[in-house]
């Protein structure tokens, strides 16, 4: 195998190494000047006025998907992102009627952003495509346990504002869930007959 | 820590951390000194200790993987990359061709973060303030982009899963890989010109913390350290884990072990690491990106119950070799889990290289070890 070799080769004359570096700081200073961000330019961003592009990847903290009014969420308050979130930042309680029984919804979501990591366990287990990680990041707060605890009524974001940061798998999402809603819809009407040709034609 | 190390006159032992800014985290070390020359030199380990291994054996498998990137935060990538071989080889998941390339593009770009922070913090150490770093942030923040673009986040990524990775890349991501490698030598070049034969840099790191072979493979050092010192030794090689064999790269060797080695075993790695991304970028077929299989064990972790067993899956981190232990009792929690963490490792030998030394260039041979003390103490 050949190897490169570590350059150990003196400079002519003591010093040459120095100017020639000054002369690279000299060209990176003008180049920051004259040339764009992507070709050596200066790259950062003057913040509150202009904003970074963020990808649509991009992810941080979890937030909850509902699809026609926040009363009645995706989310069925199942436990399973509580039960398999690494840090246990999320908090659920299931919704009860005056009886006492279970209404598939959650009465307390509590994510305390304090705690959470940002690593999208939630998203990847949630089975009712409910849970999903955001990309807000203005959200600096002054105490701990009251403004990084996020209630349920934050959470609740409606199916558009999905749609918007993730165009791509909110429409995937989506195209499977029209399509489960429609083989439901058939499975729960079995017994009428496929029409011998009435509304044919 | 009363007692002192040397009990003899002339010396003084001064402390330095944990909040030193040269130590690149929590990191003290207690140096005795006679006049500026260092006598001895013992290590306060510890500070960041978070019982990382204790977290993860009450965790499923697939729960680990966001605590492995707070290891080695600088390279997350390379974190996930062990950790997946490992528990894959603990159960037996193949993963998809498409899905290896994907691998082996992050884990080389993430190679090439690493170095680039290094050199630029080194210099920072060296003395030339900021400039140097700034350079090789700024080459940094465009891989960084990437990641987001591709993972969704920029330093903890969480992107591979076990059989493949969480996203596939478009042509669109792909483009801009091979965009932003592309500057990358010409980048290095310049990088070099300011550095390589700069006379300041040759004389504070020539012969200066000089790490000898013998004492490098006795005391476990891996990664660019023990490769500096002139030991051909480096598990993409050896052990052609994933699918370094296809790829045709070079492994840069030094040869006093001192630390201008150690910084230039770093660049020409920077440079075999592009020579892979671009062979990987080439040849990346079309194809699944994970495993079908294993997809539903990460809808549902509790499902992921490898058989009783013991398997170790390691990588050549930028550190060195990153090994991860799992014990499996049939459960779907691990049963041990250990990792072998370069950094701490390699810090071990910062008594020999530094004693003899004048106590400025202690902190030099410390930047030169690379370590990261979210790794170190785990």
């Amino acid at each position: 195998m050949t190897r490169p070799q570590i350059a150990k080769e003196k400079n002519p004359v003591f010093g040459t190494g120095i100017l020639q570096g000054m002369w690279v700081t000299m060209k990176n200073f003008i180049d920051s000047y004259f040339k764009k961000a992507d070709q050596g330019g200066i790259f950062t961003i003057q913040y509150p006025e202009e904003l970074c592009r963020i990808s649509e990847n991009s992810r941080n903290f979890p937030f909850l998907v509902y699809d026609a009014a926040p009363d009645s969420p995706r989310c069925t308050a199942c436990g399973i992102c509580e039960r398999e979130c690494p840090t246990k930042c999320i908090h659920v309680e299931m919704a009860k009627d005056t009886a006492g029984k279970p209404l598939r919804k959650p009465a307390v979501f509590e994510i305390d952003y304090g705690l959470c990591m940002n690593c999208g366990m939630c998203e990847d287990v949630c089975p009712f495509d409910s849970i999903f990680m955001d990309r807000v990041y203005e959200i600096a707060g002054r105490d701990r346990t009251k403004d990084m605890l996020i209630g349920k009524d934050a959470l609740l974001k409606p199916n558009a504002y999905f749609q918007k940061i993730r165009p791509k798998d909110a429409a995937d999402i989506d195209a499977r869930r029209k399509a489960a809603e429609a083989k439901k819809a058939a499975a729960a009407r079995p017994a009428t007959p496929p029409d011998a040709g009435g509304t044919a034609s | 820590m009363s007692e002192t190390i040397l009990n003899e006159p002339q010396t003084l032992e001064i402390n330095f951390g944990p909040q030193h800014p040269s130590t690149h985290g929590v990191f003290r070390m207690r140096a005795v000194l006679d006049g500026e020359t260092i006598r001895g030199l013992k290590l306060v380990i510890g500070y960041l200790h978070r019982n990382h291994e204790q977290i993860a054996e009450n965790l499923t498998y697939p729960g680990v993987f966001a605590y492995t990137d707070r290891l080695d935060y600088l390279n997350s990538m390379q974190n996930n990359f062990g950790y997946a071989l490992a528990a894959e080889k603990l159960a037996g998941i193949t993963v998809p061709e498409r899905a290896e390339y994907i691998r082996v593009i992050m884990a080389e770009l993430a190679r090439i973060v690493n170095h680039l922070l290094l050199v630029g913090f080194l210099l920072n150490d060296l003395g030339a303030f900021f400039t140097p770093c700034l350079y090789a942030v700024r080459e940094r923040e465009r891989i960084l982009d990437i990641f987001e673009d591709v993972s969704g986040s920029r330093m903890m990524c969480n992107y591979f899963r076990f059989g493949g990775v969480k996203n596939d890349l478009t042509e669109n991501q792909l483009g801009e890989i091979r965009k932003v490698v592309s500057r990358l030598p010409a980048f290095l070049d310049e990088f070099e010109a300011l550095l390589s034969k700069n006379e300041i840099l040759c004389m504070r790191c020539q012969n200066v913390g000089g790490l000898p072979k013998d004492l490098a493979v006795n005391a476990g050092i891996t990664g660019p350290m023990l490769r500096a010192s002139g030991i051909n030794y480096d598990i993409r090689k050896t052990d052609r884990y994933s699918i370094y064999d296809r790829f045709d790269f070079k492994v840069p060797l030094g040869q006093k072990g001192d630390v201008y080695d150690r910084y230039y075993v770093r660049i020409l790695e920077m440079r075999e690491s592009v020579k892979i991304v671009e062979q990987a970028i080439a040849g990346i077929p079309r194809g699944e990106f994970l495993n079908a299989k294993t997809l539903p064990l990460l809808r549902n972790p509790r499902l992921f119950k490898p058989a009783a067993g013991e398997a170790y899956g390691r990588i050549e981190s930028p550190k060195g070799e990153l090994g991860y232990y799992l014990v499996s009792d049939g459960t779907p929690q691990p049963w041990r889990y250990h990792v072998r963490a370069p950094s701490l490792i390699n810090l071990t030998v910062l008594e020999e290289m530094c004693v003899g030394q004048k106590i400025a260039d202690a902190i030099v041979i410390l930047g030169s070890i690379d370590i990261v003390l979210g790794e170190t103490d785990r």
